[in-house]
Parts: structure tokens; sequence; C-alpha cells
């Protein structure tokens, strides 16, 4: 997706605090088979394939000339060889040891951990919408159209703009789709602008998704408040800037205050303005981006409209677009003919300016049913309910946990809040080693050293799933951390997490000397 | 007597007769946690003061090396390819960055000295 939130941080020196050694370490309880309590240990899949099993039985071969020359296969392909239930207990206990919404509380800021209702499967699982293809009649699939009309105009009617790309796959696609709209409108213009202006607290995938499309990059600074500092990007503006990117709320959970005057003095300058949706779960039904001035902005669907994501499913990152960018949406275009709704997909009017196609087919067909479903069963009172929540939520956690935990900017914040390491100054304890902590006391950690404007950052994001009795449970086992490291127990965390499958990964090694590819135990041992 | 200057952004820079030789300070890589890549400029390309010129990746983020003087880069720190750890455990020595041939000796006059640089970062919030 389209986030580089999830970084974290290690030091080896954390991983191996001074007095300790391995030999000190407290080894868990050894047993016969390896395994612990009903958490199996097993080998790759690679490793326990064997030649003679199959899941299934086929007849022999009789004998046949083949015509395939040099090319027939000299080496065995090397695919294991598995039985139909090893291969379902092996994936099983996989999805066993994974962590999802469907476990618990998610709070990865920036992310927007929703649950994923279960009536958007039941749509999505209709035969009628699983079970087309691409390549059919369009004549055969007009209600899979209608879909995606229908997506297309609830998404106008909350952004308040008159034009949705649905093609992107994510949101960083989304990006990238909106930069190259940004870039053909300028061209069109005959205007040759090369810089873009990305704000310091961005998603680490805008300035990237820009320079993909040649553009030079400078950050603009927040001011003291965590927002964008206006006078620092009327500074930076001129005849050779494209378009300022900008997130609101932004990555710090604020709203960006001045986003109306930074509107205007990009459009003074003649740039575009794009926005990354990904915190629009904020400001669902409450406030429409076309009305701020916004030219472009892609829309998470994995985020806001629950779709599952984070390894449950693809994503997909619809743009809507101004009218003046509108005319370059990329192909498809969904038209209404003369038969009905139907799909035009080469570069003929009203698509001759489009930038072309961007992805296969139509984009992330299922992950559209579910996000109609959601928006059709929530409503417009619903998704304005949503926001709310969300929002009471992340305020909810600020004011629990501002005398605990350092909050890095005073006052409201939206749907996320954004906590810093100064609380844990002096006491030798890491945010990473606090958010590993948290893995023993049952929690998925928060996003941590991100966004990069404040130091050992904790971005907290509850979303609307969670009930008060879930926030103040997580609240507790904060609390109960904050007081344990001022409490001067800091071995206690450099060795967390101490109940987890696994222990603290060296990451410093692992992305020093990085092992990209299994290979069979002799030819590893060979250097092979 | 070696001259060395320090810019805003944490870069070193120590003069070596007409070539000036550039790395991180030991406060930008204490900052910044263990260097797990260093991606180097190009030999030959021109480098702009204050405009990012090299790429330090930790697996905290990736920060840019910005060039403290304009010029041209005549020479980069092969080894920190197969050894990034040189950023962290000598950072003003072998774990430099890259050389260059400045436009105009006067810029490193400009930039701040070790003193300066010291109550620089103490000045830090």
């Amino acid at each position: 997706m389209s986030d580089w939130s999830r970084a974290v941080s290690a030091s080896a020196k954390e991983s191996a605090p001074p007095g300790t050694t391995s030999a000190t370490r407290k080894a868990p309880e050894a047993t016969t088979s390896g395994h612990r309590g009903l958490v199996l240990e097993e080998e790759l899949l690679f490793e326990q394939g064997s030649p003679d099993l199959s899941g299934v039985d086929l007849p022999p071969v009789e004998a046949f000339a083949d015509r395939l020359g040099s090319l027939e296969r000299k080496a065995p392909i090397g695919l294991p060889g598995l039985s139909e239930p090893q291969v379902v207990r092996h994936f099983t206990r996989l999805s066993q040891k994974n962590y999802a919404i469907d476990c618990g509380l998610y709070p990865l800021g920036s992310c927007t951990m929703k649950y994923n209702p279960r009536a958007n499967e039941r749509v999505a699982r209709l035969d009628g919408f699983a079970e087309i293809h691409p390549l059919q009649p369009a004549a055969t699939i007009k209600g899979a159209l209608q879909v995606i009309e229908d997506l297309a105009h609830w998404l106008e009617v909350l952004t308040g703009m008159p034009a949705i790309a649905l093609s992107p796959g994510a949101g960083a696609h989304g990006e990238l789709c909106g930069m190259m709209t940004i870039k053909a409108a300028l061209e069109s213009r005959g205007e040759e602008r090369r810089r873009v202006l990305v704000a310091a607290s961005a998603h680490g995938t805008n300035p990237a998704s820009a320079a993909t499309c040649g553009y030079e990059i400078e950050a603009v600074p927040s001011n003291e408040k965590g927002r964008l500092d206006l006078e620092e990007l009327e500074r930076r503006l001129g005849a050779d800037v494209a378009a300022l990117m900008l997130t609101n709320p932004n990555t710090c959970g604020l709203f960006e205050d001045e986003i109306c005057e930074i509107a205007e003095a990009l459009h003074r300058a003649g740039a575009f303005f794009y926005c990354d949706g990904a915190n629009f779960n904020a400001l669902l039904g409450r406030v429409r981006p076309g009305d701020l001035g916004i030219d472009c902005m892609h829309l998470n669907l994995h985020k806001t409209f629950s779709t599952p994501h984070g390894g449950g499913g693809p994503g997909s990152g619809p743009v809507a677009l101004s009218a003046a960018l509108a005319p370059f949406a990329p192909l498809p275009w969904l038209v209404h003919g003369e038969k009905g709704l139907c799909l035009r997909e080469g570069r003929s009017p009203p698509a001759a300016q489009s930038i072309g196609r961007i992805k296969g087919f139509h984009g992330q067909f299922g992950t559209f049913v579910r996000a109609l479903a959601y928006l059709m069963s929530l409503g417009a009172d619903g998704l304005k309910g949503a926001a709310e929540d969300a929002v009471l939520n992340a305020n909810y956690l600020r004011t629990r946990l501002e005398g605990t935990l350092s909050l890095s900017f005073p006052g409201m914040s939206m749907h996320e809040v954004l906590f810093d390491d100064r609380f844990l100054e002096g006491t030798g304890v890491s945010t990473l080693a606090f958010a590993k902590a948290m893995i023993d006391e049952g929690f998925h950690p928060m996003t941590v050293y991100f966004p990069l404007v404040v130091k050992g950052a904790m971005l907290i994001e509850p979303t609307e799933t969670e009930s008060k009795a879930s926030l103040d449970a997580f609240v507790a086992s904060l609390e109960a951390l904050a007081q344990k490291a001022r409490a001067g127990e800091a071995a206690f965390f450099h060795e967390a997490p101490r109940l987890a499958p696994r222990r603290r990964f060296d990451e410093v090694a692992a992305a020093r000397h990085p092992v990209l590819r299994w290979r069979p135990k002799a030819a590893a041992e060979n250097g092979g | 007597m070696t001259q060395r200057r320090f810019s805003a952004e944490h870069e070193w820079v120590r003069r070596d007769g007409e070539i000036y030789v550039v790395g991180i300070t030991d406060y930008a890589q204490a900052q910044l946690g263990d260097v797990v890549y260093v991606e180097l400029p190009l030999k030959g390309r021109r480098v702009e003061k204050g405009k990012e010129a090299a790429t330090v990746e930790s697996v905290k983020a990736a920060s840019e090396v910005y060039a403290p003087l304009s010029g041209e880069i005549i020479e980069t720190n092969e080894a920190l390819s197969a050894d990034p750890a040189k950023v962290n455990a000598d950072p003003e020595g072998e774990g430099w960055v890259f050389k260059l041939r400045p436009d105009d000796p006067q810029e490193f006059e400009a930039l701040m000295d070790e003193a300066a640089y010291k109550r620089f970062i103490e000045e830090k919030p």
C-alpha cells in the first residue's frame, strides 16, 4: 500500500544491551517437539517436501514422443512434493500467526486499519461479481459497469470533484496517476515546470511518485504547530513549480488549517494542488476536498472504505480530479452511450487527451464492489458518523494518554494522534523497545519513527472500529509500560518481545546482509 | 593544519589542497542510527550547494547528504558500498562519502568552523 510508515529502527546496542549476553538471557522452556503450547514450529514447505509425496494420484504416463527437442528439462524442477493436508496445515498455521484486524486493535497510524464488514464480502462473492471475466463481452457485464458508475458517483459527491479515475491499483499508484495528469495538463498549456514541492511530513511515496514523473523534489518544512509553513511555501513558489503534494489531515494527525490559503497561493503561481487522501477517513461527509481548492486527490479504498489490506487483499487508489485535470484521466473511460454504459478504451473523443492506460483491465473490481457495499450500507449519514467516531476515538486516546506519553502538538487531533519519545528521555528505552514491549502486552504497536518531523514518533490511529472498552484496555497497557520505563526497568524493554513466537529481529544485519532467496541446505553450505 | 568546516545540514568538509572531502558528522550518524546503505553520486556529476548529492539509509529512514559546496564530484568512497557501517564507526575519517572540486572555494570559508558547529548542535532543541 502507499505507506512507508511501517519502517522501524533497531540498533545493535539495543538487541544486546551492556551486561547481557545471549547466555544470560532466559531460554524459553524447551519441549521435545520444539513446539510451544499449540503454537507449532515447522520447516519451510521446501524443506518439508519429499519426492514421493503428491497431493494427487495421476495414472502412469504411457510412452509418448515429445517435440521439445533440446528444450526438454534435464534437472528436476525443484518444487517440493507435498500431500494436501500438509499444505493446508502449513498455510493455516501461518494464518494463525498473522495478526489481523479480525484479531483485535490495529493502531498503525496513517494506515487506517478499520474493520472490514462481512456484508461487503457477502456482496463481493455474488456470482455476478465474483465469476465474471474482464474479457467477456461488454453486453454481459452491465451490472459490473453500473457498480463502477455508482462508486464513481459516490466518490464524486464525497470529494466534491467532477471526475474519478478508478483504475489505479493502490495509493502510490494513484499518486503517480495524479502527477501524470498534472504533467499532461501542464504540457497541454505548453508549460515545462520542473519542480514539485512536498510537505516535510509527507508519506515517502509522495516524493517518489513525483520523481518517477521526472520532477525535482523540494521539501517544505512544517511550522511550530505541525502544519505546512505557508511563508516557506510562498518563498519556494515560482514559474517552474508544477505542484505541491500535501496530506490533509497531515501525518501528524492535524488539519491543515491554512489549506485554502495554500491552494490560493499555488493557483496564483500557476501550480496544481495535489492532496494525498490517505487520511480521508477523518473528513468523510464533513469536508469536500473540492471546496478547499484541491485539484487532484487519491483515495485509498482499502483504508477509508473498509476493504481488506495489509496483506489481506489488494489495494485500490482512485483519483479525484478537478475540471482542469479531468480531460487527462487515464483509460478506460466509462461513458454513457446509445446502448447505456460502455467502456471507451482508446484515445478518441471525449478521451482524446487521456494519459492512456495505467493498469490492466479496469482496476481492482472486487475492491470496488466491497467499497460500494460499504458506502451503501452506511449511507451518507453513516459515513459522516464513521468519520466523527474515528476523530472522537483518536481524541479520547489523546486526552487519556497526554499525561503519560508526550504529545507532539497540543490541541485537538483528527483521526490519529502523534506522540514522540520525550517521555522516555533518560530512561534508556527507545521508541522501538517500547513498541516491542507492547507486543508482549497483546497489542500490535502503533506506527513508529514516522512522521520524521518529530523524534521517535509514535503515531496512533484507533479508527472508528474500536469500542471504549477496547481503547481503555490499550491505555491501561501503555500507562503500565510507561511507568515501568520511568521506574528504570530498561532491561525489560531491551528483552522485549519475550512472549511472541519470535524474539527481537536483528534488523540492521537483515538490511546490511539481506538473504533474499531460499536455497536447499546443501547448496547454501557450498556457498551456492 | 587540517581545515574543516561544517554545514547546517550536518555535513563536514575537509580541505585537501584543491580537493574537498565531504562526509556526515558524528552528530548526524548518531541521530540516524545504524547505516545500512549509502547511495553514492556518479563521478563527474555536478552538484549544487544545498542540493542532494548522496543518500544515507538507516533502518529508521533515508536521509539526503547535501552538497555543502557547488562543484564536480571527482571521487566517491566505494568502500561504503560493501561496508556502510564505516559511516557509524568513523564518520569523519574512513566514512567519508565523496570528494569534490568546488567552483568557488570561497563557499568553504562561509561554512561553520568547528566551534560554531559545536554551538549549533548544542542549541538544537
